[in-house]
């Protein structure tokens, strides 16, 4: 069976170390703060210049001065720091943040990455996509293996305008856990019930496949 | 006006001298802390032509989206736009031009514009659309562009408290690209919610310094909410 979007950010998770300050893209990234193990402490970094961001308020705690990167109303931690956009950018360029987690329409051995514009489609923006991934050194994108029509998105080399080039090294999807190294995909984990071959059928980069694939538990 | 007193009696006084063509730099992020008053005072002009660098362009009906309707906007230098339909509508019409830049690359492209930097190399967009035409340098075995700041006919900002002096506090993360933008217009205007006397705000935790601002106008504020979302309890 592939990952739910829940199970993908509890793989994600357990990337999580103690001490670690972390931004967390829109989508499944979102959900990983939701599976942070027990026992560590991490510092979420919302880049529109939050440190320390905490849940979605309660009623009585609503405040509009209040929001997160995806623009949601959220509340800052006990311990938390505001700070300009100018701020939160240097945190994230200059390489302060330990983990960037985000998602992405493509991925390709070399480690580039596509997800802020399908061209003929309408642009909106790249947000903050492309200063977090030129600044971090650990950067874990989380996708689907396949689109809905089944074409890979882990490439031999990416389709779609890049957001960033040869700054991947780890990807979560629905399927496995792979690494991205010396020009190549390396298949670490597979999803429970997943099969090498299903993985193998819908990796259209070159794929290293070990002896032993050990299967995700839950 | 007298001294450092950088109060203005009215809006228009506030926005006098802005005109046609002119380029504008205005704070917020999505919804939150933008000079939302300054922004209805420039409809109420009718300046046209007009170059807005702001991270987005607001809504249908609200924040810039309002300088839409009456086709104001000439041109927005953003890193996310299309919150609203007219946007759009202008954008493939060609009535509407879009510089798309990076989020951190505009807020540095506005704190180096005021700090008088002229530009800067990032690594932020290389190899990618937004590194297309401009000058890759090598540091250190990594490749990175060079990316001109940018300094405003006027910027326009919110704050929470300021002083007669135009000192600044904002207030949670309504503060975003405010301080950056004020550092970075010919003429900064300020809008604050609460207007308090020189000496009532604490020099050590101001976070615009007033040298920054040269008017300044308290106002009252919608303070739209653009993603609601709450927990129960």
């Amino acid at each position: 069976m592939a990952l739910s979007r829940e199970q993908m950010a509890q793989r994600v998770a357990r990337e999580l170390q103690d001490g670690f300050y972390v931004n967390l893209g829109i989508g499944i990234p979102t959900l990983v703060a939701n599976y942070v193990p027990p026992g560590i402490e991490v510092m979420l970094q919302s880049e529109n210049g939050l440190l320390g961001m905490g849940p979605f308020p309660t009623e009585a705690e609503l405040d509009p001065d209040m929001i997160n990167a995806g623009k949601q109303t959220v509340t800052a931690i006990s311990g938390a720091s505001i700070f300009s956009s100018a701020e939160s950018f240097a945190m994230i360029r200059g390489g302060h943040v330990d983990l960037t987690v985000l998602g992405a329409f493509e991925v390709d051995v070399a480690g580039n990455i596509a997800s802020y514009m399908v061209p003929g489609k309408l642009v909106k923006g790249m947000g903050g996509a492309m200063d977090l991934v030129a600044g971090a050194d650990n950067i874990i994108v989380t996708m689907t293996h396949a689109s809905k029509h089944g074409e890979s998105k882990l490439l031999e080399r990416c389709t779609l305008p890049l957001t960033g080039v040869a700054c991947i090294k780890r990807v979560v999807t629905d399927l496995a856990y792979l690494e991205v190294a010396d020009g190549r995909f390396w298949l670490r984990e597979r999803a429970p019930g997943v099969s090498v071959d299903d993985i193998v059928r819908l990796t259209a980069g070159e794929l290293v496949v070990p002896e032993t694939v050990p299967e995700m538990t839950f | 006006m007298a001294g450092f007193d950088k109060v203005v009696g009215s809006y228009a006084e506030a926005l006098a001298g802005l005109e046609d063509g002119m380029t504008v730099i205005a704070g917020g992020f999505g919804l939150c802390g933008i000079p939302e008053n300054l922004i209805a005072e420039i409809k109420r002009k009718g300046t046209r032509d007009l170059t807005f660098v702001s991270n987005n362009c607001g809504v249908d009906g609200f924040g810039l989206g309002v300088l839409l309707e009456d086709r104001q906007i000439r041109k927005m230098v953003s890193s996310y736009v299309g919150e609203n339909k007219l946007f759009m509508e202008q954008l493939l019409a060609g009535e509407l031009e879009v510089e798309l830049t990076p989020q951190g690359t505009l807020a540095e492209k506005m704190r180096a514009g005021g700090a008088g930097i002229p530009a800067f190399f990032t690594a932020t967009g290389y190899g990618t659309p937004v590194g297309e035409g401009k000058e890759v340098r090598e540091f250190n075995g990594r490749h990175y562009i060079l990316e001109e700041s940018v300094v405003g006919d006027f910027a326009i900002v919110k704050a929470w408290k300021g002083d007669r002096y135009g000192n600044l506090v904002y207030r949670h993360t309504a503060m975003n690209f405010n301080p950056e933008a004020a550092t970075a217009g010919k003429i900064t205007v300020a809008e604050v919610e609460q207007l308090v006397e020189p000496g009532e705000l604490e020099p050590s935790q101001i976070h615009t310094p007033g040298i920054y601002v040269n008017r300044l106008i308290q106002g009252s504020f919608e303070k739209r909410i653009e993603q609601r979302t709450v927990r129960a309890g």
